[in-house]
């Protein structure tokens, strides 16, 4: 990576959900009611942290094991999620951090706020973290995470979902989005996962089963990718189109 | 628009949710020791070059209340105004750190190397500042706002001068308490709401 500082591409907030959406209720007094500040990125945005590999231990990505440090194994449908992660322009972000957070198979957060009587997994922290490699490509083992109820309306369920964070290469790429699984019944009825507008952003949430990746005997895979905010390649940036 | 939009969209962000912790910040979530470095636990090393100093602050919610979720990422530059990565930025600067909300009194400390002032692409520099981005539960698209400093330049930063309703620059500035110290409240909605960008 070369510390060139590109202009992000403006965000498309058409693909993201909007602040305000009385359904989820925690969002009713979370949300600005002033419009943001649109202007275009400086260095401070087109810039970033890195992390290196050094920052990694071997089971750092392995979430069946990373809690007991290899020595016993979470409970639950063993899962590998993978994916590519690139920018809006197609260009694959290697070197980027990804973290995850999850429930157990039960649907229970090792967190002192959750009190889901669905017990804790003794073998399950719930976090992994990795780097993407040269081609944006990362993998986590895992297992898939239970449903879960939260007091929103009467009877809220969230779908089983895994948390992801990407950092990409400039601070203003940063996105924490969540990851659903094919199938399941509850994205429909959602509210969170409803503050996504737009159906064909809400699908690409979906990370559809992917027997190609499954090991037979071992784990069943799903592929998730990712896309962060593009930067503007230009060799002229500060010239107007045209000229 | 060279690399224009013809091709994919940036996927679409979910709320944080109340567990963030776990994912970015184990240790606040008490899973402390499944890594062995958590990232983000200092923008800075002993022996930087510039000023130490210490900010406190809460979110407040449209409320009042502060949340005792909220995770925040500070993003700066040392104190020569070069980001971690640059020809000639100072090596003990990493430049990000990860601050949690108290879970009993939704506090945050930032204590952190007071940043330079960095070129605009437009010309001039701007003021130093440290880029704060948001997450927390009940808010579906991490919020970017920016800290300023009381006791700097700030007359002429691009950006601040960037937002027309001038009486709502001072919610990016934060108040000096006493040496080295300084007080940063954000309020997400309402009476003093904070700026946030979209940039």
């Amino acid at each position: 990576m070369s510390d060139r500082s590109l202009p992000l591409i403006p965000r498309d907030r058409a693909a993201h959900p909007p602040a305000y959406d009385p359904d989820y209720k925690t969002s009713v007094a979370r949300a600005p009611r002033q419009a943001l500040i649109s202007m275009d990125s400086t260095p401070t945005e087109e810039h970033g942290p890195r992390f290196g590999h050094d920052l990694l231990g071997p089971l750092d990505n392995d979430l069946v094991l990373n809690w007991t440090k290899g020595a016993a194994p979470a409970l639950g449908e063993r899962i590998l999620v993978h994916g590519r992660v690139r920018d809006e322009t197609g260009r694959p972000v290697p070197g980027t951090l990804v973290e995850i957070w999850q429930a157990n198979a039960g649907g229970r957060y090792r967190h002192a706020k959750d009190g889901y009587l669905a017990p804790l997994d003794p073998n399950f922290g719930g976090c992994g973290r990795t780097i993407t490699d040269d081609r944006g490509d990362y993998q986590f083992l895992t297992i898939r995470p239970g449903a879960y109820p939260w007091p929103n309306r009467g009877n809220e369920w969230r779908p089983a979902h895994i948390h992801v964070s990407i950092f990409g290469s400039g601070f203003g790429q940063r996105l924490i989005t969540q990851m659903y699984f094919e199938g399941d019944p509850l994205i429909a009825h959602c509210p969170i996962a409803a503050t996504v507008r737009d159906r064909g952003q809400l699908e690409a949430l979906v990370a559809p089963l992917d027997m190609a990746m499954a090991k037979p005997m071992d784990f069943l895979a799903y592929r998730f990718d990712i896309v962060l905010r593009g930067r503007r390649q230009t060799m002229f940036e500060n010239r107007p189109e045209g000229l | 628009m060279a690399g224009g939009r013809d091709n994919l969209r940036e996927s679409a962000s979910q709320t944080a949710g109340p567990y963030v912790h776990i994912g970015l910040a184990p240790g606040h979530a008490g899973l402390g020791g499944i890594y062995g470095v958590e990232p983000g636990r200092s923008t800075f090393e002993a022996g930087a070059a510039g000023e130490v100093v210490t900010i406190t602050g809460r979110v407040l919610d449209g409320t009042g209340w502060a949340l005792r979720d909220a995770l925040i990422e500070a993003w700066q530059a040392d104190a020569g105004g070069l980001y971690a990565g640059q020809a000639g930025a100072d090596p003990r600067v990493g430049g990000f750190a990860r601050i949690c909300a108290d879970a009993a009194t939704g506090e945050w400390t930032l204590r952190t190397i007071k940043p330079g002032r960095v070129p605009h692409p437009a010309g001039g520099t701007m003021a130093p500042h440290v880029a704060l981005w948001i997450v927390a539960r009940g808010i579906n698209v991490g919020l970017q706002t920016r800290l300023y400093f009381e006791d700097e330049r700030n007359e002429g930063d691009p950006v601040l001068a960037r937002i027309e309703h001038k009486h709502r620059v001072p919610t990016l500035i934060a108040t000096r308490t006493g040496p080295g110290a300084y007080r940063f409240d954000i309020r997400l909605q309402g009476e003093g709401e904070t700026v946030f960008f979209d940039m």
